[in-house]
């Protein structure tokens, strides 16, 4: 198991409704996951949650043995050191991608392999160099963001995660920032990352998109409400809440 | 660095050497003529009745003269502090000064006139004349002290005596009551204005020095008397037209006329009695000032790099301070910012210089000036810096720290870098406006760009073509300067030029 998440309960201050209300869900290793929820269903706080961005209440998130529990379960210090450890094995691509916008593609790839890893400079540049081209972007090595298409700087941001080698690697809303007919491509990365033994977990309210991979949970309410294969999941949902949410969202996304 | 040692050494070496053998004597050249001023035919030159008379009291005391140049009215603070041992410029003797420093027999005594223009039949010529109408004047005189008490609307100038009479000239003012000395070379010379003696009071001036320091006040009295006694005194103030019926009373002569002439006064009337065109002057005149604007940008330009190096280097850590450190050192930047950036300048100078003395911190000019200016430049590159920290996007912060980084790394490698552009332009704004605020540092002795305009300014009469002259000094400091930072700013913006259109 890489990513196993338990109970994870989250108030935000002035709400009286939890934000995530025990929410559990576990990845097998080397899959890629859709998370799929409507806006406000809690997702966005729960990958903030996973990577330490923000603090739980209860709960635990095990990244491939290191665990993060609650604010009441641990020690600022506990959660502190845990959080630094699970880093070490988690990636993130930003829904806005934050690049560095001072740094070129290639740089962007090699700064925290370089600071971070100590990896020596010729090696990281020439790992980076490999993940950029093996994600199309052979020309662009020396562009800097500013000068990229939307597209061209999810993939840097891709190759920036994995340029530190994550286990698990989470992607939020990749398809919201970019036009729709850049769905089909950004699916086709997400299969070529895969085909390298990562697990991905991607967070999205794409029905689209999330028919295109191996695994679908979907969350409503702060909990997972069903989960299981894409087609079985989104054609022929068992549950009945799940049919009728897929229905308003459908109506809502065609709207 | 050699060099930038010597420039440094070159700049101090003014009021620096103060060795046994020096008679450091304290005046203003912007107080001008007849008293201390520079030579306008020779500009490099600082003559003046008082400067013959330092000369006269050194040489009796087996010393050397060397001025110390200070702001007219500070020169008695600066005299306290030490920055020479007598003050010696006009220094009029009066009861209140008495409590402060400790005043020599008289050395000259002079009327006070009133000057009005010829023109003006309703000119005041009489004291009582003066109630209500506008007079002008030096500030802290007894000419001041008299035209108050006679009802007059006084108006005191901070700067030359050239500009009291102009303004009188211009209409500004009705009339001037001075001192006849400073009346005869700024007055007189001038056709449209005449000089009315009357019952206006006489003033004397007298050697300043140190409450505690009685030795030199006994040599100094000693050295006064022994010169008038040789009547070295009159043909001194012959030389420069300043014997009077005032003068001859003091020295205890009876003959209140002259014997010799004025030639140190006709010189003065035939260089700035009527100023050369200004092409003239721009040929022949102006190439001879050169150096003397040089050593004065000169210590402009250093005294603002060395402050401007002290606040970038104090401003960065007060905005760290402020934005990352713990409550109680946020607070107290934000307090320092508050102070430095609320209150003027001047007065912060003025408490380093003359007031840290007090507690035992004496700081030397240079070192004065760069501090106040640095301290006080601080709290804007402080705020400077804050705005581009917090210019940079709360993403940019998640997305280092996702990747590992630490705090350090993160503001040293991404917010930083984006940080430090935005700063730029406001920094070029503050360092020319440093440039120019750096003429403060004229009130602790330093003579840099601005001092060395209004003191020739007031010397020469001359104060456009001057003006002009001093305005290009500042503005080529400036410009180079401003080229840098567009440059650096290119610099830290080339991610946001877009060299090539994408397909």
């Amino acid at each position: 198991m890489t990513l196993k998440v338990t109970g994870l309960v989250r108030h935000h201050a002035g709400n009286p409704q939890p934000t995530l209300r025990g929410l559990s869900f576990e990845l097998p290793a080397g899959t890629l996951t859709a998370l799929l929820g409507r806006s406000g269903a809690g997702k966005s706080t729960m990958l903030r949650c996973v990577m330490g961005l923000e603090s739980f209440e209860e709960g635990a998130i095990d990244v491939d043995g290191v665990v993060v529990k609650g604010t009441r379960q641990s020690t600022p210090a506990e959660r502190k050191a845990a959080i630094a450890a699970s880093r070490e094995r988690l990636g993130l691509v930003f829904q806005t991608w934050e690049l560095f916008p001072h740094l070129t593609a290639l740089d962007n790839c090699t700064l925290a392999p370089v600071k971070v890893k100590q990896a020596p400079r010729e090696k990281a540049r020439a790992r980076a160099r490999e993940l950029l081209v093996g994600l199309g972007l052979e020309a662009r090595l020396d562009a800097y963001p500013e000068q990229l298409s939307g597209g061209q700087r999810q993939r840097v941001a891709i190759a920036r995660a994995l340029a530190m080698e994550p286990r698990v690697l989470l992607y939020d809303e990749p398809t919201s920032a970019l036009d729709p007919s850049m769905k089909h491509e950004v699916l086709q990365t997400l299969k070529r990352v895969d085909a390298s033994g990562v697990t991905q977990v991607v967070v999205t309210h794409d029905l689209q998109l999330a028919l295109g991979v191996e695994h679908v949970c979907v969350i409503d309410h702060g909990t997972v409400i069903e989960s299981g294969p894409p087609e079985q999941v989104l054609k022929s949902p068992v549950h009945e809440s799940t049919r009728a949410l897929l229905a308003t969202w459908l109506a809502a996304d065609r709207g | 660095m050699r060099a930038a040692a010597l420039l440094v050494a070159v700049l101090l070496a003014g009021p620096a050497v103060a060795d046994e053998e020096s008679f450091r004597w304290g005046a203003d050249a912007q107080g001008g003529a007849p008293y201390v001023f520079q030579d306008p035919m020779d500009p490099n030159h600082l003559i003046g009745f008082e400067v013959d008379l330092a000369d006269l009291l050194a040489k009796k005391l087996g010393q050397k003269a060397h001025p110390v140049h200070g702001p007219w009215d500070k020169l008695l603070e600066l005299l306290a502090r030490g920055d020479f041992d007598v003050a010696l410029n006009g220094i009029e003797v009066a009861v209140e000064k008495k409590r402060v420093v400790a005043l020599s027999r008289p050395y000259f005594a002079a009327a006070l006139v009133l000057t009005v223009r010829k023109a003006d039949a309703a000119a005041p010529r009489a004291l009582e004349a003066l109630e209500g109408r506008k007079v002008g004047t030096l500030p802290g005189s007894m000419a001041e002290r008299i035209a108050t008490r006679a009802g007059a609307e006084v108006h005191t100038y901070e700067g030359g005596q050239d500009e009291i009479y102009d303004d009188l000239k211009l209409g500004r003012t009705d009339a001037v009551l001075l001192d006849e000395p400073v009346a005869r070379y700024y007055g007189d010379i001038e056709d449209a204005l005449e000089t009315v003696r009357g019952d206006f009071g006489v003033v004397q001036y007298a050697v300043a020095v140190r409450l505690d320091d009685a030795a030199r006040l006994a040599e100094v009295n000693a050295a006064l008397d022994a010169l008038e006694k040789e009547g070295a005194l009159r043909p001194l103030y012959e030389k420069w037209g300043l014997w009077s019926p005032e003068t001859a009373a003091l020295l205890g002569e009876k003959d209140p006329a002259p014997r010799a002439p004025a030639i140190e006064y006709e010189r003065w009337r035939a260089a700035v009695g009527k100023l050369p065109p200004f092409t003239e002057r721009l040929t022949r005149r102006y190439p001879g000032l050169l150096p003397l604007f040089l050593k004065g940008a000169g210590l402009t330009l250093l005294v603002s790099l060395c402050a401007m190096a002290l606040a970038v280097v104090l401003g960065v850590g007060l905005a760290m301070g402020r934005r990352y450190g713990p409550r109680a050192l946020s607070f107290l930047c934000v307090a320092y910012i508050e102070f430095f950036r609320g209150t003027p300048l001047l007065i912060q100078l003025t408490m380093i210089y003359f007031g840290l003395p007090e507690l035992g911190l004496k700081l030397d000019p240079f070192l004065a000036g760069v501090v106040a200016l640095g301290l006080n430049y601080a709290a804007a590159e402080a705020e400077n810096y804050r705005a581009g920290l917090e210019s940079v996007p709360r993403g940019q912060v998640e997305a280092a720290q996702v990747l590992g980084l630490s705090t350090l790394q993160t503001l040293r490698h991404v917010v930083g870098p984006q940080a430090v552009r935005i700063s730029i332009p406001p920094m070029t704004n503050d360092f020319i406006a440093l440039l120019k605020d750096s003429s403060l540092v004229s009130v602790v002795t330093l003579t840099e760009l601005t001092k060395t305009y209004t003191n020739l300014a007031n010397s020469t009469r001359d104060h456009l073509g001057l003006g002009l002259l001093v305005a290009s000094c500042y503005l080529l400091l400036g410009l180079p300067f401003a080229r840098l930072a567009r440059a650096a700013e290119r610099y830290f913006g080339k991610h946001l030029t877009r060299p090539e259109a994408q397909a």
